[in-house]
């Protein structure tokens, strides 16, 4: 029995941007302060102009079955969020309807509410209460809440004391003890360490095992797949495909490698940051310094990542990559610090990092490079997911002739065998190995 | 990207909580219809009130925080209007020879502060209360009007705290608690019914038009000096009706007939005051509700 419990007919959400200002002096600024009455009092009552107008949404229809963990992804400004807020009613839409039958709980950032001068105990109620929860609700669950959130030392400490992660913990593990039949999720697993990651996201499992409805934001391939059986992929604010998850999935990140071809990193769109240090340009070297997209096992790969200073409040910074497939599995990464110990101390105003991989551990396949500029375990500078894309055209590890590729393993490595006992091999004697 | 860490598909069921496996019946839930709205609308009562507790967290979550980290902690409440009265009492009682109706100066500015420091307070804390919620207000829904309603419940607590040193003031000065007193509360219950009303009009409006954050202070001060708060309203002589459209004269002048029992209880003004709280009180409820729709947009 699969009811519709979530309708969307025709939705769009129209944001105005505004007129763009250009930054400059202090007197520049104080100037355009002073005479900013005098041309609102011109424009106002005036329809604002097309090009002020961003929709954010254009009619997006779609349904979704009661019990069914929907994935929704997209780039960065897609609607994703949009979607989410015009659902769990934060913002209006513009034009359309939609119909929901039930609770709708919705999860668009861990923790909202919470209070830094607050304990943890106080939090939870308080935070219970602002998703929706009743106090009886809340006291049923909290011992439930505080063995999930495994803080229980802590639990009348102001949260202000608390390290990032236990934050996060506890603001989700309220968020898990939600009851409601439907649940709207946004990118907030991308917090917390990887085995709470892993916890929250069986959580979640549960949740829909347990006949709610999900509708789950992110940019986690792996874990799209992981929870949903069907995927909704937005582009620019329109229902580009809506289908089974692996289709969505793969049609998406077709699409944006595609895009990703030479384009111009610094116009990006940005995961996080991007407003004091910029990545302009991710250049992919072979061994020998020439720019291609292709590459061997075993080969060098030379990264050239061209940056750019726009505010210089930062002093110094260090650079991460991550490799990851197109289904979003995260396959190797590096540091430039603490791992790599260089720590970058710009000193022009645009300048270029090199990071040699003297030898590419990986399989056949083709593979996206994420970036960020950040202050190690501080503050995330530059986030740019995509930056480049490549491919491993080769994995003949051993010479023989045989490629190891995706289905097998990402990673491989170079291996020796030998007969230890028991056995011999075949090819060490020069025997026909399929002779009688 | 150095927290978040690759999650594959194989899941690990974790120790989730038990949940009801039997999936209600989907045609016995209520069904929330979203679309745009325009033009006037009506309150929707029936939803405050099903979030009354949140109004209660609210104002909980408020006056936990109001004076962590303090030395002085509660003591701020009353710190307040004293020093005030000690102030007005030199300037315009001693110096400026301000008449009092007859009652001591001090206790006649006093039952005039009283109410009027919770309602300054109240009606600052509201206005700029949806601006502090922003977070809240772009990440969960909840009716907003909670949010003024909550700062301005909030300031309930230094009133009642503050209401000691009233009751020492009548102790030193020797006044018998009249039948009057028996309308403290509901004038009590007026003010906080105004400030909510001023709240939810400078609240909304704060949300696209900061301005109000720079005029709220200034108006404060300006609509104190038109309160009899250092000054009684027979120093109006005739004019003393216009008092009364201005609410928080009528109630002040309650306030000091009901507690100090010098005057008869001013019942006509205090009528008119009545009408003019609840016009403003509707009025801000209405214009909240016209106005919310783009909160999450614009703030």
């Amino acid at each position: 029995m699969s009811e519709t419990v979530i309708r969307v007919e025709n939705l769009s959400k129209q944001y105005r941007i505004g007129v763009k200002e250009r930054y400059g002096c202090l007197r520049d600024s104080l100037v355009q302060g002073l005479t900013a009455p005098f041309r609102r009092l011109r424009r106002f009552g005036q329809k604002p102009s097309p090009d002020e107008m961003i929709w954010a949404l254009k009619d997006v229809s779609l349904e979704v079955q009661q019990g069914e963990v929907v994935g929704i992804i997209g780039r960065n400004g897609a609607g994703k969020s949009t979607l989410l807020k015009v659902l769990s009613r934060i913002t209006e839409p513009t034009e359309g309807e939609v119909r929901i039958r039930g609770r709708v709980a919705s999860l668009l950032e861990v923790g909202t509410g919470f209070h830094p001068e607050l304990t943890g105990r106080e939090n939870i109620f308080l935070n219970g209460a602002i998703l929706g929860m009743s106090r009886k609700e809340i006291e049923c669950k909290f011992d439930d809440i505080v063995a999930f959130s495994e803080i229980e030392k802590l639990i009348d400490t102001p949260v202000k004391r608390y390290s990032s992660g236990m934050y996060v913990r506890l603001a989700f593990s309220v968020a898990a003890h939600l009851e409601s039949e439907i649940l709207l999720v946004d990118e907030v697993l991308a917090v917390g360490d990887a085995a709470f990651q892993k916890k929250c996201l069986g959580n979640m499992g549960e949740v829909a095992k347990g006949g709610r409805t999900v509708l789950f934001v992110s940019h986690n391939m792996g874990a799209v797949r992981g929870l949903c059986k069907r995927a909704i992929w937005l582009d620019n604010g329109q229902l580009r495909m809506d289908g089974i998850v692996a289709d969505s999935i793969a049609a998406y990140l077709t699409a944006s490698s595609f895009i990703d071809q030479g384009v111009n990193v610094e116009q990006m769109p940005r995961v996080t940051g991007g407003r004091d240090i910029r990545l302009t340009r991710l250049e992919l070297l072979n061994g020998s310094a020439q720019p291609t997209r292709h590459f061997r096992y075993g080969d060098a790969m030379i990264m050239r990542f061209y940056f750019r200073v726009l505010n210089t409040g930062h002093r110094y910074f260090a650079i991460e990559w991550v490799i990851s497939t197109l289904t979003g599995d995260r396959v190797l990464y590096a540091s430039s610090s603490p791992q790599g110990a260089v720590l970058i101390k710009p000193t022009d105003s645009s300048g270029c990092i090199e990071c040699r991989i003297p030898h590419l551990p990986l399989a056949v396949g083709t593979y996206r490079v994420n970036c960020l500029l950040s202050l190690p375990h501080q503050e995330r500078i530059d986030e740019v997911e995509g930056a480049a894309t490549f491919e491993v055209l080769t994995c003949d590890v051993c010479g023989t002739g045989f490629n190891v590729d995706h289905r097998l393993a990402f990673v491989t490595t170079c291996t020796h065998w030998s007969v230890f006992s028991g056995a011999k091999s075949l090819f060490d004697d020069h025997e026909d190995p399929f002779g009688p | 990207m150095s927290t978040d860490v690759a999650l594959n598909e194989t899941v690990v069921a974790a120790p989730a909580p038990a949940r009801e496996a039997t999936a209600p019946s989907v045609s016995s839930l209520p069904e929330t219809v979203i679309r745009p709205r325009r033009g006037w609308l009506a309150i929707d009562l029936k939803e405050l009130w099903a979030y009354r507790e949140l109004l209660y967290f609210l104002t909980w979550r408020d006056i936990k925080v109001r004076y962590k980290q303090t030395v002085l902690g509660a003591l701020w409440a009353i710190i307040q209007p004293t020093l005030n009265m000690v102030v007005f009492t030199l300037f315009f009682g001693r110096l400026a020879k301000m008449p009092s109706d007859g009652v001591p100066y001090p206790i006649f500015v006093y039952a005039g502060l009283l109410p009027w420091t919770y309602f300054s307070h109240a009606v600052t804390q509201a206005g700029d209360s949806l601006i502090g919620s922003q977070n809240l207000i772009t990440k969960v829904y909840f009716p907003r009007p909670l949010i003024p309603m909550g700062a301005a419940t909030a300031g309930l607590v230094d009133f009642v705290i503050a209401l000691t040193v009233l009751g020492g003031l009548m102790a030193y000065y020797g006044f018998v608690p009249s039948i009057g007193l028996m309308l403290f509360p509901v004038l009590a219950l007026l003010t906080y019914i105004l400030a909510i009303g001023v709240g939810l009009w400078l609240s909304a409006s704060n949300v696209k038009y900061r301005d109000i954050r720079y005029a709220i202070p200034f108006l404060i001060q300006l609509w104190m000096f038109c309160t009899p708060v250092i000054y009684p309203t027979t120093l109006l002589k005739k004019y003393a009706w216009i008092m009364a459209l201005n609410p928080m004269g009528g109630l002040i002048e309650a306030f000091r007939a009901c507690t100090l029992g010098h005057r008869p209880i001013p019942w006509s003004s205090l009528s008119i005051s009545c009408i003019i709280v609840f016009a403003v009180f509707m009025g801000g409820l209405i214009y909240f509700r016209r106005t919310e729709r783009y909160f999450a947009d614009v703030i």
